[in-house]
């Protein structure tokens, strides 16, 4: 085994036991900075150790052990000015003098203080960019080299970002627990908001040469099933899984070999995973139940489902697509989902009925650098016979794309209506 | 990445009595990785001896009911995870075989870490 295979091993498996860890050092010191702070030092203990001593039969206790012991040693450094400090300090030690029970450990139902920690690295008074890296650092246990990679931003900048985030937890003195009444839905927007961009940022992937990166897809998913099994009740968390898990149901079909995107209508459904598309229907079957049909992810999860049903792409029910995308218009107000209702329309109406919503929403400020505006509008042209039109909306929509595949995409479209 | 779990184990030693102390640990580690958003699925299969084998051998085929005694290995169970990485489907399988060494001694058996076929990195 190779130094960089044994790594590997030691940091699958504190991905797996670090939410505990974080989870229980949070509740002993009160501090959730300092408590991750401490479980990245029981990381480096083990990467330090276990590639030479091997890794111990019970790699989750010796974590646990390593990392309470450190939490101790923390705090007899700090000058105790409080009396409950010095409390806090004898319950320690007193658990220290028993042996490690790992049973005890798995035994622990943390799925409350998961929530508190969810809660707290989606605060919304952290910066919005910190958010998504704090969560993927704090609850998936990546390291901010594996969270530079997957946002394609520098190490530097994302240790910086998380070294902010951290300090205005510390210094704003968030109180670590869970929001309860209309506080908790304001915050659980919030968790889900993260959770979604994150997701996004693996699904189009916005910037760079690759079209999808599924690692980070993975990570929302994760986040989204984690959060579902914590707050069971809440209509919208089943439906942003259900969302996460039919779109990446197609993960394996959105791109050929050679890595470049295939659309929606030219997939081969056949390599669509109908494990996923059973699981994401159910989390959608879910979010109805509990009354929240009408919610912003459901709606969406709802539409995507629309064509997780059609076993070929003409049999697609673009009529019911196009009335979800009107009642999800009327909850978000937002022209990218009028442009995405003109899609719908176009299909189940025609070309120039999808064109007369996008002549609608063409000034639209949000839209003005959105490179699918003029995508979507070579498309209706291309299919209404305007073939020299559609070519400079497409060539328009290639300027604006950021992502090197779309781009190339867009101008083969271009190239396709002729040469004008 | 997807993987299936599969535990075999020699016939005489297959789940036909896991010790209580090993189902209940058993049970606490799914529902943690069930409650994590790694385990898909994860089930226990009843012995072989009410299993049917449908066969094709020598162009023949055949649907054989149990007991099947030349059988030497038995599946017990499996489980179905969504993983990373590999090292941690495979951290999760050794852990996962700790708790029959811890409780159910004298046990033998093998956990078998397969990854699906169609998925990006595997």
């Amino acid at each position: 085994m190779t130094v960089a295979d044994a790594h590997r091993a030691v940091l699958a498996i504190w991905r797996i036991e670090q939410p505990r860890l974080i989870t229980s050092l949070a509740r002993m010191l009160r501090d959730v900075p300092l408590a991750e702070e401490l479980t990245q030092e029981a990381l480096l203990a083990a990467l330090e150790h276990w590639p030479a001593a091997g890794v111990p039969e019970r790699p989750g206790a010796w974590l646990m052990t390593t990392a309470r012991r450190l939490a101790l040693n923390h705090l007899q450094r700090v000058p105790m000015l409080e009396r409950s400090h010095a409390m806090l300090l004898r319950e320690l030690e007193q658990d220290q003098m028993l042996p490690p029970d790992y049973e005890a450990t798995l035994d622990d139902d943390i799925g409350d203080e998961m929530l508190r920690l969810i809660f707290t690295a989606c605060h919304p008074l952290l910066p919005y960019d910190a958010r998504p890296a704090l969560a993927l650092r704090m609850i998936c246990g990546l390291t901010t080299a594996e969270i530079a990679r997957a946002f394609l931003a520098s190490e530097a900048t994302v240790a910086q970002r998380i070294v902010r985030a951290k300090r205005t937890l510390t210094e704003s003195g968030l109180t670590y627990e869970t929001p309860r009444g209309e506080e908790l839905a304001e915050r659980l927007s919030s968790v889900l908001e993260v959770i979604y961009l994150i997701f996004n940022e693996g699904y189009t992937a916005a910037r760079g040469d690759d079209w999808q990166r599924p690692d980070l897809c993975g990570e929302a998913l994760r986040l989204g099933r984690v959060t579902v099994a914590i707050v069971p009740h809440q209509p919208e968390v089943h439906g942003l899984l259900a969302l996460m898990e039919l779109n990446a149901s197609r993960t394996a079909a959105r791109t050929d070999p050679a890595g470049e995107p295939i659309l929606l209508l030219d997939q081969d459904r056949t390599l669509w995973d109908q494990l996923q598309i059973r699981r994401g229907m159910r989390s959608l079957a879910r979010a109805e139940e509990l009354g929240g049909a009408g919610g912003f992810y459901a709606l969406q999860a709802a539409i995507v489902a629309c064509h997780a049903r059609a076993a070929c792409a003409a049999e697609t029910d673009w009529l019911r697509i196009a009335l979800l995308y009107a009642e999800l218009s009327t909850v978000t107000r937002s022209p990218i989902v009028e442009l995405n209702r003109a899609i719908a329309v176009g299909m189940a109406e025609g070309p120039a009925s999808g064109l007369a919503i996008l002549d609608r929403i063409a000034d639209a400020p949000e839209l003005r650098s959105y490179h699918l505006l003029p995508s979507v509008r070579g498309d209706l042209l291309r299919r209404l016979g305007r073939y020299e039109e559609a070519r400079a909306a497409f060539e328009t929509a290639a300027a604006l794309a950021g992502n090197k595949r779309e781009r190339d995409l867009l101008l083969k479209r271009a190239r396709e209506m002729g040469e004008g | 990445m997807r993987f299936m779990s599969i535990v075999t184990a020699p016939r005489s030693q297959q789940y036909g009595n896991p010790t209580p102390e090993l189902l209940e640990a058993m049970g606490k580690l799914a529902d943690r990785e069930i409650k994590a958003g790694r385990m898909i699925d994860n089930g226990g299969l009843m012995p072989i001896d009410q299993a049917v084998r449908i066969t094709i051998a020598n162009g023949e085929l055949s649907v054989l009911d149990g007991p099947f005694v030349e059988a030497k290995e038995v599946i017990g169970g499996y489980s179905i995870t969504e993983m990373a990485s590999k090292e941690e489907a495979v951290a999760l399988a050794v852990e996962f075989m700790q708790l029959h060494k811890d409780h159910m001694p004298g046990w033998e058996g093998t956990c078998e870490v397969r990854a699906f076929a169609g998925f990006a990195g595997s």
